[in-house]
C-alpha cells in the first residue's frame, strides 16, 4: 500500500508515492537525496534529523512522510540563499560550533526556529532553547557562541 | 607572510558540513545497494538450539539470511581478533556470528539482506532463534566470585588476565612506616562512547574482479583493513579498500573491529553486490566497546610532611563478553603505568584482573585508562589533603615533581619527558579567585543553609601521542605506533598532504595544512589534506590516543624536511651554487650572503618535473614519504578546577564554575584545541554526573537508549574557561603533546571532589560516579 503526497521542500514543489509508514526523514535522505538531516537515534531524542515543517522545528524521524502531505519543509540544504550562507551557518563556522558535524544540521535548524521565536535570546535561553539536540563533539561552549553571533548579525 | 602555526584559522571542513554536503557512511548510495539487519540475541547467555530462517526468507524482496553455518560454509577465518596481548591473556574466540552460545545482549546470530532498509528489519523479526537461557554475570566484581557464571570455559573464574605493575615490597614497606594513609573503595562507571553516528558500513564487493571497497564509519581505515582481511574474512589485503567518508565522532568506538562491519562484508561477497548497514542507537549501544567499568580498591601512604611515600592500587576491569581490538592494553599499559600522576613517588604498585562478563565488550573509549588511573590519584591526593591537615592545594604543590627533576622517572615505567606542574596550578587558582571561594564556603557553611559550595581540584598527566613502536610491541600490541606521510609538491607548487592519521570531527585537514604552510611558506589553502583511504594513503595507524598532531603531524614535517633539502640540491644547481650554502625560508630558496640570489619554490618545483636542467644524480619530483616512529609518549598535564553548588535537600547538584589550565605543548590552531578540551570535559563531567551504563543481574541493558542513559545536553553545562601553559614537548619537531582526550581525563575527578569537599560537613568522603541527586541525597541523610 502506498500513500500520494505533494509538499513543498526547500521552496521546490515535490510529489511522491510512499509507503504509509515511511519516516520522513528516509523520505528526505533516500527518496530525495537529501542526506544533510543525520539520524542519531530514531526516537527523537538526539536531534540530528531535526527539518523545519512550516517553519516549526521537527525532529524528521518520528513523523511520517505522509505527515508531511501539503507541508512546506525546510532541510540546510534549503537554508543558504543564492550561495550565501545563513547567518547561523557563518556562526558556526566561525565560532567553531561544531566539530564531526553530525548533530550540526539539527542544530543550526532548531536554533533558527530559536531566533525566530527570540531573536535576542540570553546564553540561558539559547541553553534552553537547543535542549533537544544532544552534540557529543563540542561540550556545547562554542554552540551558544555561534547562536549569539547568528543573533546579533540577524538582528 | 603571515605566520600560519599558532592562529585560529577558521575549519576548512565546515563549509561542505554546514551545508548539509559531508557525506557520512549512511549517506551513500551505491548501484544495486542492499539492505542488511542484524539478528541480535535477547539474552545475556544462552544456547543456542536452532535457528529457523524460513520465514524471513519467505519475504518478497529478501535476499539472503546468514547465520554461524554460512560463516562456516565460507571457508573464511570468520572472526573478531584481539590486537593487544599480555601474558598468559585468555583469548577465547569471537565468532563474527554466534554458532552455538551467545555471551551478550546483542550478540550477533543471523544475518538479513533485503532490499530495502524497511523490509530487511521485517525480515529480521521474523528469525526465529530457539534459545536456552543461562545464567549469565554482568558485574566485575561478581564475575569474579565462586560459582559466577562462567563467559568461557577456557577462562576459569572469568579471569582474562591477572596482571601487575611496580614493587609492592616497597610499598608495603612505605606503609608500615607511614604517618598518615588513606585509602578508598571505587567504582569507575561504565560508559557508552554514544559518538552521535551511529556505526555504519557499506561494503561493495565485485567478483569480476576480486575487490571489495568498504566505506565505514572508522577512525583507522588501514587497522581496520588489516583485522577485516586477516581474521575475518581472508581476502587477500590488497584486493580491500576501506574508505573512511565523513565520521560522525569516535571517541574511541570506532577505533575497534567489530564483528557487524565483517558480516556486511561477507554479505556482499555472499551476493556479490554493494550491502549497507547502519546501526540503530539501540544496536550501536548494545554492541559498540563501551569504556571503563572498574572496581577498585586503592590507598596512599604519606609521611608526616605529607609527602607520598607509597602508592597501592588493586583493580578488577570489565572486560566484557569478548577481548575488543585494544582491551588488554586500557587497564594495564594505558593505567597502571600512570599511577604516578603529577607527583614524585617512590612506591608504587598496581594490580589489575581483567575480567569476562556477560555484556557488551570494553576498550578504548576517550582517555581509555588515563581517566580511571587520573581518578584514583587525584581522588586518594584529595583525601590526602584533608588526612594530613594540608588541604588539596598543598599537597598537590609538595608532592609535584619538581621542575627541575625531569625528564623524570617514574615506578611505573613511563619516563616523563618533561612538566612543569606549579605554574598551571598557580594559573588555576588565579582564574577561579580561590581565596575568595573558600571564604564563601565557610560563609554558606556558617549560615546553616541547605545550599553548599564545594572547590574541587584535578591536577592530571597523560602520556599520549601513542607511541614508539618497540615499546609498544615489547608490551603486546600487534601493531606499530608510528605514523605515515606523503607530501606532493606539485609543479605549481601547491602541494597534497597524504596521511594515515584520519580525521572524524578533530580537524586534521586544518590543522595539517597549517604545519605544511608554515614550513613551506605557502597560503593554506594551497595545501590538500587526503586522509581516510587505505587506497590513497599508503599506510597508516589513524586517529586515537591523542596522537594526530604529535605523531601524523610530525611525520609530515619529516616529509616536508626532505623536500626543502631535495629543493636546495635542485636551487642550488640553478644558482650555480652550493646546496650547502642555501637556505630556505618564507618560500624562498637564497644563497647565503646573497639575497638576490633566490628561487621561489614554484620555480623549484617546475623544475623538478621539468627536469630539464637539473642536478645529474637526482630523481625528478618533488615529494617525500616518512613514517614517523616517536621516541617516547607525549605529556601533557595540568590542572582542572571545578566548583559546585550541592542542594542538600535535595542531593541535586549545580556547576557554578569549570577552569582549566592545560599545558598541551605548542599549540597549532589554538580553536581547534579549545574545541577539543571542551569536548572533553563535556565528556567527563558526564561520566561524573550523569553518564551510566546499567546491566541489570540477568545482563540485560537498561540504560541502553537516550532516554535512560543520559548523555549531557546544552542545559546541563556551563561556559568553560580555559587557559594554558606551554612546555613544548622536546622529542617532535613541532613541540606538540595532544588535546582530544585532556578534558576527559581531568574532569570526573575535578567534579567528584568538589562535590565531597562541598559535603566535608557530612563527614562524607566518597559518593561513586554518576553523582545522581538519589545518591548524594543519601550520603547526606545517612
Ligand atoms: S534521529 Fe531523530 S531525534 Fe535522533
Ligand atoms: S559536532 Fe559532532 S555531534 Fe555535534
Amino acid at each position: 500500500m502506498t500513500v500520494s503526497i505533494q509538499l513543498e521542500v526547500n521552496g521546490k514543489p515535490v510529489q511522491a508515492t510512499v509507503e504509509p509508514r515511511r519516516l520522513l526523514v528516509h523520505f528526505l535522505r533516500e527518496d530525495l537525496g537529501l542526506t544533510g538531516a543525520n539520524i542519531g537515534c530514531e526516537t527523537s531524542l538526539c536531534g540530528a534529523c531535526t527539518v523545519l515543517v512550516d517553519g516549526d522545528a521537527v525532529k524528521s524521524c518520528t513523523m511520517l512522510a505522509a505527515q508531511a502531505d501539503g507541508a512546506s519543509v525546510t532541510t540546510i540544504e534549503g537554508l543558504a540563499r543564492n550561495g550565501d550562507l545563513h547567518p547561523l551557518q557563518e556562526g558556526f563556522w566561525e565560532k567553531h560550533g561544531l566539530q564531526c558535524g553530525y548533530c550540526t544540521p539539527g542544530m543550526i535548524l532548531s536554533a533558527n526556529y530559536l531566533l525566530a521565536q527570540n531573536p535576542s535570546p540570553s546564553d540561558e535561553e539559547i541553553r534552553e532553547g537547543l535542549k533537544g539536540n544532544i552534540c557529543r563533539c563540542t561540550g556545547y561552549h562554542n554552540i551558544v557562541e555561534a547562536v549569539k553571533y547568528a543573533a546579533e548579525r540577524m538582528s | 607572510m603571515a605566520r600560519v602555526l599558532g592562529t585560529s584559522i577558521k575549519r576548512r571542513e565546515d563549509p561542505a558540513l554546514i551545508t548539509g554536503r559531508g557525506k557520512y557512511t549512511d549517506d551513500l548510495q551505491a548501484a544495486g545497494m542492499a539492505h542488511a539487519a542484524i539478528v541480535r540475541s535477547p539474552y545475556a547467555h544462552a544456547r543456542i538450539r536452532g535457528i529457523d530462517t524460513s520465514a524471513a526468507e519467505a519475504l518478497p524482496g529478501v535476499l539472503a539470511v546468514l547465520t554461524a553455518r554460512d560463516v562456516a560454509a565460507a571457508g573464511i577465518p570468520g572472526v573478531v581478533p584481539v590486537g593487544w596481548l599480555l601474558p598468559d591473556l585468555k583469548t577465547p574466540a569471537h565468532p563474527m556470528i554466534a554458532a552455538d552460545t551467545v555471551r551478550h545482549v546483542g550478540d550477533a546470530v543471523a544475518v538479513v539482506v533485503a532490499e530495502d532498509r524497511y523490509l530487511a528489519r521485517d525480515a529480521a523479526e521474523r528469525v526465529a532463534v530457539d534459545y536456552e537461557p543461562l545464567d549469565a554475570v554482568a558485574d566485575v566484581v561478581a564475575a569474579l566470585e565462586d560459582g559466577a557464571p562462567a563467559v568461557h570455559e577456557e577462562a576459569p573464574g572469568n579471569v582474562a588476565f591477572d596482571w601487575e605493575i611496580g614493587d609492592s615490597e616497597s610499598v608495603d614497606a612505605a606503609f608500615a612506616s607511614a604517618a598518615n594513609t588513606v585509602e578508598l573503595d571505587l567504582r569507575n562507571n561504565r560508559l557508552i562512547p554514544h559518538a552521535i553516528e551511529p556505526r555504519a558500513v557499506l561494503a561493495s564487493f565485485d567478483s569480476s574482479t576480486g575487490e571489495m571497497t568498504i566505506h565505514m564509519t572508522s577512525q583507522n581505515p588501514h587497522v581496520h583493513r588489516l583485522l577485516m582481511t586477516l581474521a575475518s574474512l581472508g581476502m587477500p589485503e590488497h584486493k580491500v579498500r576501506i574508505v573512511a567518508p565523513e565520521v560522525g565522532g569516535g571517541f574511541g568506538s570506532k577505533i575497534h573491529h567489530y564483528a557487524d562491519e565483517a558480516i556486511v562484508g561477507l554479505c556482499s561477497m555472499k551476493l556479490d553486490r554493494p550491502v549497507k548497514w547502519a546501526a540503530t542507537r539501540t544496536e550501536t549501544n548494545l554492541t559498540d566497546a563501551h569504556g571503563r567499568d572498574h572496581s577498585t580498591h586503592c590507598a596512599l601512604a604519606l609521611d608526616a610532611d605529607g609527602r607520598i611515600t607509597g602508592l597501592r592500587v588493586d583493580t578488577a576491569a570489565a572486560m566484557g563478553a569478548y577481548l575488543s581490538t585494544f582491551a588488554p592494553a586500557v587497564p594495564t599499559y594505558l593505567y597502571g603505568t600512570l599511577m604516578s600522576g603529577q607527583y614524585d613517588i617512590p612506591a608504587i604498585h598496581c594490580h589489575v584482573t581483567g575480567v569476562f562478563t556477560h555484556t557488551a565488550p570494553v576498550d578504548a573509549y576517550r582517555g581509555a585508562g588515563r581517566p580511571e588511573a587520573t581518578y584514583v590519584v587525584e581522588r586518594l591526593m584529595h583525601l590526602a589533603g584533608e588526612a594530613t591537615g594540608l588541604g588539596p592545594v598543598e599537597v598537590r604543590r609538595r608532592n609535584f615533581v619538581p621542575a627541575d627533576a625531569f625528564p623524570y622517572q617514574t615506578q611505573v615505567a613511563l619516563a616523563y619527558d618533561s612538566g612543569n606542574y606549579g605554574p598551571a596550578m598557580d594559573r588555576a587558582l588565579e582564574m577561579i579567585g580561590y581565596d575568595d571561594l573558600r571564604t564563601e564556603q565557610a560563609s554558606r557553611r556558617g549560615n546553616g543553609g541547605g545550599k553548599l559550595i564545594g572547590i574541587g581540584f584535578s591536577s592530571y598527566i597523560e602520556a599520549c601521542g601513542l607511541a614508539p613502536s618497540a615499546v609498544v610491541g615489547s608490551l603486546g600490541a600487534q601493531a606499530g605506533q608510528w605514523e605515515s606521510a606523503d607530501v606532493r609538491v606539485h609543479p605549481t607548487a601547491s602541494v597534497t598532504v597524504y596521511t594515515g592519521s584520519s580525521s572524524h570531527g578533530q580537524g586534521h585537514e586544518t590543522t595539517f595544512s597549517q604545519i605544511v604552510a608554515d614550513k613551506l611558506g605557502i597560503a593554506p589553502e594551497a595545501v590538500e589534506v587526503i586522509h581516510g583511504d587505505t587506497d590513497l594513503v599508503q599506510f597508516g595507524m589513524g586517529t586515537y590516543g591523542s596522537r594526530s598532531a604529535a605523531v601524523g603531524g610530525s611525520a609530515i614535517v619529516k616529509s616536508v624536511e626532505k623536500i626543502i633539502e631535495k629543493g636546495k640540491k635542485i636551487a642550488a644547481h640553478l644558482l650555480e651554487a652550493s646546496a650547502e650554502d642555501l637556505e630556505f625560508e618564507d618560500g624562498s630558496f637564497r644563497v647565503a650572503g646573497s639575497p638576490d640570489r633566490a628561487l621561489a619554490l614554484g620555480d623549484v618545483a617546475l623544475q623538478a618535473y621539468l627536469a630539464h636542467n637539473y642536478p645529474d644524480d637526482l630523481e625528478p619530483g618533488l615529494s617525500a614519504t616518512s613514517f614517523y616512529d616517536p621516541a617516547n609518549f607525549t605529556y601533557p598535564f595540568g590542572t582542572h578546577v571545578c566548583v559546585v553548588e550541592v542542594d542538600t535537600e535535595t542531593g541535586s547538584i549545580d556547576l557554578l564554575r569549570y577552569a582549566a589550565v592545560d599545558d598541551v605543548g605548542n599549540v597549532i590552531n589554538p580553536m581547534i584545541v579549545d574545541g577539543q578540551l571542551h569536548g572533553g570535559l563535556a565528556q567527563g563531567i558526564g561520566q561524573a554526573l550523569w553518564e551510566n551504563a546499567v546491566y541489570d543481574d540477568s545482563g540485560q541493558l537498561v540504560s541502553g537508549s537516550l532516554m535512560d542513559y543520559a548523555v549531557p545536553k546544552i542545559h546541563n553545562l556551563i561556559p568553560f574557561e580555559l587557559d594554558r601553559t606551554t612546555t613544548p614537548c622536546p622529542h617532535n619537531p613541532l613541540g606538540v603533546k595532544g588535546v582530544g582526550e585532556a578534558g576527559a581525563i581531568a574532569s570526573p575527578a575535578a567534579v567528584v571532589n568538589a562535590v565531597v569537599d562541598a559535603l566535608a560537613p557530612f563527614g562524607i568522603s566518597h559518593i561513586d560516579m554518576p553523582l545522581t541527586p538519589e545518591k548524594v541525597w543519601r550520603a547526606v541523610n545517612g
